[in-house]
């Protein structure tokens, strides 16, 4: 019998909303299965399981936000006796066999005494309720049995307010809430508010906590951009890569060989990471970042690496990344050439120890061999923790992703 | 701070005023197109321009708009602030091509080497009297293309307040004036000016229902706000104002307020401005949702002349009231 727990995804994160389950009582799940849909504040997350095992029952109904480390779900491993699950208001002798998986849901500790059991829509009825969209989110916030419900909508759909006059009469009106705790982030609003909020509370901890080190390098790009425009008339147009690519590879390879900038500072002490997974930082549409991981970016070729970050902003614009994603990266690298800025001093992600920044690729004047040309130059900068690395260090690791960087045929 | 004081008005003459200011600030701002100048523009928004300003600034075109609206995309090409004028939007179709194939693109296929601020207003609309070549309202499709800005003042204010903006704007900005606007009087402020080209404008308030319009539906939709209001259902109506890019950001608040929305478009139904604006609230509040999106637009007909089969044809405050009633669950009356 173990645990399935409401999972820290990023630091910033103290309570998640389950959105949706994938799985049910009975199924099996090997580790790596997607089981749940959470919203943080920042997204919705594609969360894995890290045991297999057979799903016993689910704790949590949609809908209901909890605090990070909340039991969600408990499962047994393969072959052991099948627990009986908890399964309210339905008669058991309905139910159509011992193994079928059956929907349990338990009431919440939390949540008022209900007058009456959670009823849970009988398997197997093929009659559709006309339910509307809002009307069944409200249901399922107040715990209310669509079925016992009479729709006064357009061609009888059940409505909010039909949901709301059949509320028991002990339920208070709003949407039972835990007190103290932050009301779910759904609204567009809220949810920015609610980002915007997180972002400033990991930022605040990180300038609080994290004494940094600041230093930059201005890094010839000319090499690695003509071998890029080579390498690039030889692919089809939806294949070629950008920049940014050669860069997260020169960054992923230069910490592979610096394991003092690659981890986390936990509990007073450095732990480097298990592999390099590159947390590349996404602005989102309508303003908030993100930053998931691009896992073992350093083992990663410049097609992989590219077809990997096109993924990521992809579901993390449209709020699909998985929870290894945002809480795995061992490294940040932000990139805000695109915005034209000369170079960024970033703010460390906690727990991480250092972040990698790069601005815009200008031509500039260079002096190379005794002679002035133009060169196109990025400014790369390292924001460091004192307390896991010195400027030495971070000097170096800068330095070996300038040496990356004029070797682009060997990335 | 000293209140300015208010002035009685015609939407016609805030247009006027509008033209005339923008004339008078910006030497290379022009107007042109059929009957502007001795005729006066044949809505009578030019009427006395010509006087003030001249033939070089005032310009008469033949009856070509693919013709002189090329010119204007040429004028702003070269420099200028062109005001192109169709008399009406049926007409526009003959300079479709220049209007989607240069004047949407050229910003585009240039590279950013070469803008278009150029500005075409046009009378659109039903309502007069004047037949299926002259009362469609076809900003739908002329909304289906990228690289063009839509407006659809509504109101006085945006008469008098949306052409600077528009002339500011380095891309081509369509106008649309419903043509039963024109006579619209109110009272604006005499100090009025510039007024934003981005976003909606809710201009009522109300808890119940979002009633999205733009340009001559507004008066529809506030008809039937204020007939909804006497059965205690209060309204909420969103003149979009900008009708591409569209304010999602408007729409959606307003829905996830008030739960249930009806567009009221003077366009036919299919492949409709309404029908972008219910599919973008349902991709974006679907789960806020508590009755499907309703529409209330023109019949599919070619508008017809005689005045009650073209007020058949046009949405009607009723119409609005009766969708409002049947998706609240109220009874229709009677």
């Amino acid at each position: 019998m173990s645990d399935f727990v409401m999972p820290s995804l990023g630091a910033d994160m103290e309570a998640g909303t389950v959105l949706d389950w994938y799985v049910k009582p009975g199924d099996t799940v090997k580790r790596g299965d997607i089981v749940a849909l959470v919203d943080t504040s920042k997204a919705e997350i594609e969360v894995e399981i890290f045991q297999g095992g057979v799903i016993d029952e689910l704790r949590v109904p949609v809908g209901e936000r909890v605090p990070v480390g909340t039991v969600l779900a408990t499962l047994h491993p393969v072959g052991d006796e099948v627990p009986v699950p908890v399964r309210v208001g339905a008669p058991a002798a309905a139910m159509p066999a011992p193994a079928a998986p059956a929907i349990a849901v338990t009431a919440l500790p939390a949540a008022p005494p209900a007058p009456a059991p959670i009823q849970v829509v009988a398997a197997g009825t093929n009659h559709r309720l006309r339910v509307s969209p809002l009307a069944r989110r409200v249901a399922a916030q107040l715990g209310i049995d669509l079925s016992q419900v009479s729709g006064s909508g357009p061609n009888g759909a059940i409505t909010k307010a039909d949901v709301e006059r059949a509320r028991p009469a002990g339920q208070p009106p709003a949407p039972a809430r835990r007190p103290g705790s932050p009301p779910p982030a759904r609204e567009p609003g809220d949810r920015q508010a609610a980002m915007r909020e997180a972002i400033g509370a990991l930022m605040a901890r990180s300038k609080r906590e994290i004494p940094h080190y600041y230093l930059q390098l201005e890094i010839d790009m000319g090499r690695a951009l003509d071998w890029l425009r080579d390498a690039n008339l030889q692919r089809p147009m939806n294949e070629r890569l950008l920049p940014s690519v050669l860069l997260l590879s020169a960054v992923a390879r230069a910490a592979a060989e610096m394991p003092e900038m690659n981890g986390f500072w936990t509990d007073g002490a450095f732990r480097s990471g298990d592999g390099v997974h590159l947390g590349v930082a996404i602005s989102l549409r309508g303003g908030g970042l993100i930053a998931p991981a691009l896992h073992d970016a350093d083992q990663k070729s410049l097609e992989e690496i590219m077809a990997g970050v096109r993924d990521l902003v992809q579901r993390a614009r449209s709020g699909r990344l998985r929870s290894s994603e945002m809480s795995d990266p061992t490294l940040t690298v932000t990139n805000l050439g695109e915005r034209g800025v000369d170079l960024v001093h970033g703010v460390i992600y906690p727990p991480q120890v250092a972040l990698v920044g790069f601005g815009a690729v200008r031509e500039r004047p260079w002096a190379i061999d005794g002679m002035l040309g133009i060169r196109p130059v990025v400014v790369a900068t390292l924001a460091a923790d004192h307390r896991a690395s010195d400027g030495h260090a971070g000097g170096r690791f800068l330095t070996l992703i300038e040496r990356r960087l004029q070797k682009p045929e060997d990335p | 701070m000293s209140v300015a004081p208010v002035k009685t008005i015609t939407y016609r003459e805030a247009m006027r005023e509008a033209i005339r200011e923008a004339l008078l600030a910006d030497e290379r701002v022009f107007l042109m197109g059929e009957d502007v100048g001795a005729y006066g523009g044949c809505f009578g928004v030019s009427k006395g321009l010509l006087d003030e300003f001249g033939p070089e600034r005032i310009r008469d075109t033949p009856l070509s708009e693919s013709a002189f609206v090329g010119a204007g995309i040429g004028a702003a090409l070269g420099g200028m602030r062109p005001i192109v004028e169709v008399m009406t939007v049926n007409f526009c179709l003959l300079a479709l091509d220049q209007i989607m194939n240069n004047a949407a693109t050229i910003t585009h296929m240039s590279g950013g080497q070469f803008a278009i601020p150029l500005v075409i207003r046009m009378t659109t609309g039903a309502g007069r009297q004047v037949a299926a070549q002259h009362s469609h309202s076809l900003e739908g499709w002329l909304a289906h293309i990228p690289g063009l800005k839509l407006l659809a003042p509504a109101t006085l204010a945006d008469a008098r307040g949306m052409l600077a903006p528009a002339l500011a704007d380095p891309n081509p900005v369509l106008m649309f004036e419903h043509g039963s606007l024109y006579n619209l009087e109110g009272e604006l402020a005499s100090d009025a000016g510039a007024v934003d080209i981005e976003r909606a404008a809710i201009r009522r308030p109300g808890d119940d229902v979002t009633l999205i319009a733009y340009g001559g539906t507004l008066a529809t939709a506030l008809s039937a706000a204020d007939q909804l209001a006497t059965g205690g259902i209060e309204a909420e109506v969103l003149d979009l104002r900008v009708l591409r890019p569209l304010d999602d950001r408007a729409i959606v608040e307003s829905v996830v307020r008030t739960h249930r929305a009806v567009v009221v478009d003077e366009g036919w139904r299919s492949g409709s401005l309404a029908a972008e604006v219910s599919a973008r609230i349902m991709e974006q509040a679907f789960y806020e949702l508590d009755a499907p999106v309703a529409r209330v637009c023109s019949a599919e007909v070619p508008m017809p002349y005689p005045r009650h089969l073209e007020q058949g044809a046009l949405p009607q405050p009723g119409q609005v009231v009766d969708e409002v009633r049947r998706m609240i669950g109220v009874p229709a009356d009677e």
